[in-house]
Order: C-alpha cells, then structure tokens, then sequence
C-alpha cells in the first residue's frame, strides 16, 4: 500500500478531479440536457450507420413524419398521451424511493378491465358518458390492483419491488392472451370485437363536421386526463401533506419514521396510485385510440415511462415535455418500420444521460498536483 | 408419470442452464458489492452476437466466445457508468437492459431470416448415460449443459474457498476495510462485473445456439430478470442457485409438455396460465427469500449497490 501511494505522489501528469457541487445553476443543467441529447443521437447514428443505415437520412424523415405537419402531430400527441400517464405513474413511485419497473403490466391489466365494461356490462344503448366514466374508473382499479401487490409485497414482507413488479408484467400479457385469444376473442385471432361507439372516448377527428381541419386527427380525450393527471399531481406534490410524505419517505425514510409516517400504509398506497396511473393509460388505449383490446397493445410504453419520468426528474411538466418528444420518436419509428430503433435510441439516451449526471453532480477539473481527496482511482 | 417426470427434469436441467449461467454471473457481480439489472440485456446480446458469429463462421464455439466477449463489454460499460461515473446503479442497470434489447432488435433484424445455423453438439456421456433414470437426465444433453456442471462447484470453490474469493467478498462486504488491506477495490468490482457479463453472454448464447436454437427478437423473455430474482433468492450461494435454475428451466418447459396431456388438449387456454408460472414462482420465491430465517442466514453482501469512493462519507 505504502509503495502504491509514493508512486502516486511520484507520478506528475494530470489526474481528473471531482468535486462534488453545492447547487446546481439552471444553465448548467439546459447546457447539460442540450450536450447529452446531442451525444446521444450522435452515438444512435453511429450504431444505426453500423446497422448500414443511413443516420442523416433516418433522423430527418423520423423527424419530418412526428413533427411536420398537423396529422404527424396529431400521431405524436397520441403516442405521448399514454406516455405521460405511464410516466407521472412510475415517477409518483421514484419520487418514494420506489421502483416500479411494472408499468406496462398495470397498463394491461387497465385495458383488461376497460374492456371487460365495455364489452359486457355497458350495453350499446347506454350514456355514453357513464359509459366512460365506468370504463375509466374499472381501468383506474385494474392497474391500481396490479400496483397494489408489488406495494403489499413491498411493505409487509420487503420483496424486492424492481424484481415483482417486473415479473407481473409478463403474468398480465399473458392475462390478456388468455382474454383474447380465449373468451374475449373475435374468431381465434388476438383482438376483442370492436366496441360500440359509446365507448370511445371522443376524439378530434369526430369533430370534422363543424371544424374542417380536425379531419383526420386522431387526438383523442385521453390527452386530457393525461394533463389533469399532471396537474393533479403537481399540486398534490407542492402543496398536500401525503405530498410531502411521499417524498420525505424518498429521501429519508429513517426520518420519516419519527415524523410519524405510516411507512408500510405510504407504500402501498403510491404503489397503488401508481399502477392507477398506468391503468388509466390502458384505458385511454383502448378506448380512444384501437377501440377494442390487442395483444400487443403497448409496444412499451411502460418501460418507456421509466425512460420519461427519470429524464424528466420526476416534475410533471417535464415529463409532458419529454413524453411529446419521445411520442414522436415512436411515431418517427414506426415510419421506418423498425420497432428497435426506437428502443435501442432510449437506450443510448438514457445510459448517456445516467452517465451525464455526474457533470450535474460533480465539477470535473484537471489537477496538476499529485496528491488529492476525491479522485478516481483504478 | 415417472416418464413424464423424468423427461420433464431432464429438459428443466437442460433449459435451465442458461439461467444457471446468468445467475452464477450475477452472483459474482453482486458479491463484489455491485448491483446490474442489465442481466437481461446481456443476455440478449450474447444470443444474437453468438447466433450472428455462428452463421459467420459455422462454428458455435465461436459464436459462443463472442457472446461472453459481447457480454463483457457490455457489464464494462455498466461498471464504467455506475462505479467510474458513480450513476445510479440501478438507472445503470436498467439502461443496460433497454440498450441490449434496442441494439440486438437491430443489429440482429437480418439474422432473424436465417433458420437455422450450426448448433452446440450433443454429448452423450459414455457409461453414466447408461444409468437407469439418471443417465438421460442429465448425462445425454448438449456440451454447455456439463459446463454449467463444471461452472457450479468451480464457482463455489472459487468464492468460498480462495484467497481471490475472500478478496471478493471483502469489497461487497466492507469495501473500506479491504481497501485498507491493500486490495484494489474499484479494479476488482470492474473484473467481477465483467465476470458476471461474461456468464450472462454465455447463458444468451446457451439460448440462441443449444437450446432454441434460433434468433427472434426479445428472445429471452425475461429470463434475465429471473436469474436476478433467483441471485437473491439463493442467497448469493452459486450451489444453492443450481436448484432454482433447473427448477425455472422445468417451469418453463411445461407448459410444452403438458400439452401431450388430454386436460391440456382439450382446453388448450390453460396453457395462458401454465406459461404464467415461472414469473409467479419468481415472485413466490422472493417472498420465501423473505421470511426472517432465510433473511438471516443468508443475507445480501453489506456493500451492495453502494459505491466506493475512498475518504468519502457519502459511501
């Protein structure tokens, strides 16, 4: 040990430095997003140029196809409605110190339980708003109970919620399966029968009559509850006592304890709250954009939501911000048909983001001296 | 019946050698107090670089040296990440996963074409595949099926029994102490997380050149995610993870052998339930792992998911 450190003292060339910062000041952070962002697509079109791709090409029609032009629009604020309730969901649970990697599972099990309403219980006769309000309140329940286990599991018996939460995403797919392939099917192959008009939620497009530009878009009313959900949310973390609960129990939950939260009854219930979210997304699914329950309904949106929530730091408008831009990243995807782009894109963001963090946490210098505190040693 | 068990064991030893692979690499990883849940990605990787490779070269040795290289690179990079940069372990980890998935979906697009490629011959043991029961069980399989044979007590040996072991589980443990001792914390965490890549390669590769043995995208389907789940829940122990291994692997082949039952070929939904059930044991497992003599008798390593930085308090 004595010899490896006089080497050290011995040793005259730069070494990097940390230094760990106090504050954080806006512009660093925008530098910081706008740098990583750009390292991000660079190292995409390296992989996508390596693929024998054409990155220019591929980025320019991605981006032309979500955000030129009012229908490309419209497409994008589709795929970022369920993003945004997917994300506030998972982010409710981050904020907690909780992981729920289960998003997309709640997603389904939210559609399921849509679905089961509007194929069985609403009749085609019925007001079409209680008709909705139903569908939404069952797929609020679906995904909330899909949360509630992880959360239950979490609280009395401390199993590992990244670990359950995940694997009951594969027991809902296969849920759903079972529903539409079996009794739900319509002849054998994996969808349900369309549902009657009155469970649609409106959309824009309904509207062509008295408004000729909304022809064609497919907006639909769950963008809505998607920003009432955030809304919501903000308020209930800026202002409510349960808000700063949840996120005392996040960043200390010794202190928690002797604040006199109820700590196990908390984590249920955000876990709960968050699978709600994402249940609400499943709905919004279903009944605004396929009218009807696919197998494949999410192409992961509730992984993306992870995606989302951390980019997005966990505050609401953020994760709106984040969720239209990454809604047209699927939408530019789907354009070149290629599902993986789109995956393997928010992977490479968000490695380079996780790894950008440290420009947020630490200020890095070279040192010319040879002897330092907090230096990175190999 | 004792037909039906046996097969079904024996296919649960031979499926469940890839999650054996993962799991004894995240046993590593872990032990040197690092947290990947990039094992799913990694396993994605190895399996469609070693499908790739043996299209190439026609030979599965290969393509199963380039998936452990693959696998590798891939842990480096979260080392990098997570103990260099000191990121999220766990944000680390999951970005791993989404990259792996993204860039094999890719990458691989192409391969998905091709059917069939060269794949890991199968080794019929002289004398012990003549026992009654037992020699087909597990002595008729494919070569990576007796490697994980070999890679179980190698691995026991390796951790409990030698100095490298001890300095293994001294940085997971109490890295500050071992640092003291003159071991290399932050290099030996990269090494064994690169140890842990290697075998999760190997497993992705078990899956595309022996098992399958076929390329498809997602082609693990959460078999990753179980070996992190069954790490904990064999108590950081490579010998106790041998069991839940090839217990998964039976999991996962029954429902394709039950369906030869008439129950089963009568109502043929059933098998949306059957297909459910390695990820309800996974959970059941985890909250056996749970209860408190489990807990204490095998705990997690002390340091895990917490970085080193020497002289610091945030440890």
């Amino acid at each position: 040990m004595t010899d490896s450190i006089a080497l050290r003292s011995a040793r005259r060339w730069p070494r990097l430095v940390l230094e760990p910062r106090a504050r954080v000041p806006w512009h660093v952070h925008g530098l910081v997003l706008v740098l990583l962002l750009g390292v991000a697509l660079f190292l995409g079109g390296v992989v996508l140029w390596a693929g024998g791709g054409n990155p220019v090409h591929i980025f320019r029609s991605m981006f032309i196809t979500a955000f030129g032009g009012k229908w490309g629009l419209s497409d994008t604020l589709v795929k970022a409605t369920p993003l945004i309730l997917t994300g506030l969901g998972v982010a409710l649970a981050f904020r907690m110190g909780m992981w729920n990697i289960g998003a997309e599972g709640q997603l389904y099990l939210g559609a399921l339980f849509a679905t089961g309403i509007a194929l069985h219980v609403a009749s085609p006769s019925a007001n079409r708003s209680l008709t909705l309000l139903l569908m939404l309140l069952a797929g609020c329940l679906g995904g909330a109970l899909w949360g509630f286990i992880p959360g239950f599991l979490k609280a009395r018996f401390e199993v590992n919620e990244i670990i359950s939460s995940l694997m009951l995403n594969y027991v809902a797919l296969a849920l759903v399966n079972f529903f539409v392939y079996g009794p739900w099917s319509e002849r054998g192959f994996g969808l349900t029968p369309m549902f009657p008009r009155n469970a649609w939620l409106p959309s824009l497009s309904e509207y062509a009559e008295a408004m000729p530009w909304a022809r064609g878009m497919t907006v639909h009313a769950g963008l809505i509850l998607a920003l009432v959900a955030a809304a919501v949310l903000y308020l209930l973390w800026r202002w409510t006592k349960f808000g700063f609960e949840m996120t005392l129990v996040g960043d200390n939950p010794e202190a928690a304890r002797y604040a006199g939260v109820n700590l196990r009854r908390t984590i249920v219930l955000v876990m709960a709250l968050s699978g709600m979210l994402a249940g609400l997304a499943g709905m919004s699914e279903v009944s605004g954009v396929v009218h009807r329950l696919l197998d494949h309904v999410s192409p992961g949106y509730g992984f993306t939501a992870i995606i989302v929530a951390w980019l997005a730091r966990l505050h609401p408008l953020g994760i709106i911000l984040v969720s239209f831009l990454f809604g047209g990243m699927i939408v530019g995807a789907d354009e070149i048909q290629s599902a993986g782009v789109s995956a393997l894109l928010q992977g490479i963001i968000l490695f380079v983001m996780v790894s950008g963090d440290l420009l947020l946490r630490y200020r890095l210098y070279l040192r010319f001296s040879p002897r330092t505190a907090l230096s990175v040693d190999t | 019946m004792i037909a039906f068990l046996s097969a079904l064991l024996s296919s649960g030893v031979r499926t469940g050698t890839a999650i054996l692979f993962a799991t004894i690499g995240e046993i590593h990883t872990e032990r040197a107090g690092v947290l990947n849940l990039g094992v799913e990605g990694m396993m994605l990787m190895g399996a469609m670089t070693g499908y790739g490779v043996t299209h190439l070269t026609q030979n599965p040795w290969l393509g199963v040296l380039a998936a452990m290289a693959t696998g590798g690179m891939l842990a480096l990079l979260h080392g990098f990440v997570s103990l260099v940069l000191r990121a999220d372990q766990v944000v680390s980890g999951l970005a791993l996963t989404f990259l792996g998935s993204g860039l094999s979906a890719v990458l691989g697009a192409p391969l998905v074409e091709i059917r069939q490629v060269a794949r890991i011959p199968t080794w019929t043991i002289p004398l012990l595949s003549d026992i009654p029961l037992l020699g087909p069980m597990f002595f008729s399989h494919n070569a990576l099926v007796y490697l994980g044979y070999l890679l179980i007590p190698l691995s026991w040996f390796f951790i409990y029994r030698t100095r490298f072991g001890l300095e293994l589980r001294a940085i997971g443990e109490n890295p500050a102490a071992a640092d003291v001792q003159g071991i290399r914390v932050l290099r030996l965490r990269l090494l064994y997380v690169m140890v842990g890549g290697v075998l999760a390669g190997l497993g992705g590769s078990t899956l595309s050149l022996a098992l399958t043995p076929t390329w498809v995208e997602n082609l693990t389907a959460g078999q990753g995610w179980i070996a992190v789940g069954l790490v904990i829940f064999a108590g950081w122990d490579p010998l106790r993870a041998v069991f839940g291994s090839y217990f998964f692997g039976a999991l996962r082949r029954l429902p394709l052998d039950l369906q030869n039952f008439s129950l089963f070929r009568a109502s043929p939904s059933l098998g949306y339930f059957t297909n459910m059930m390695p990820y309800l044991f996974t959970i059941l497992m985890l909250l056996l792992a749970s209860t408190g003599v489990w807990r204490r008798r095998f705990g997690a390593p002390a340091a895990l998911g917490r970085p080193y930085v020497r002289e610091s308090k945030e440890d």
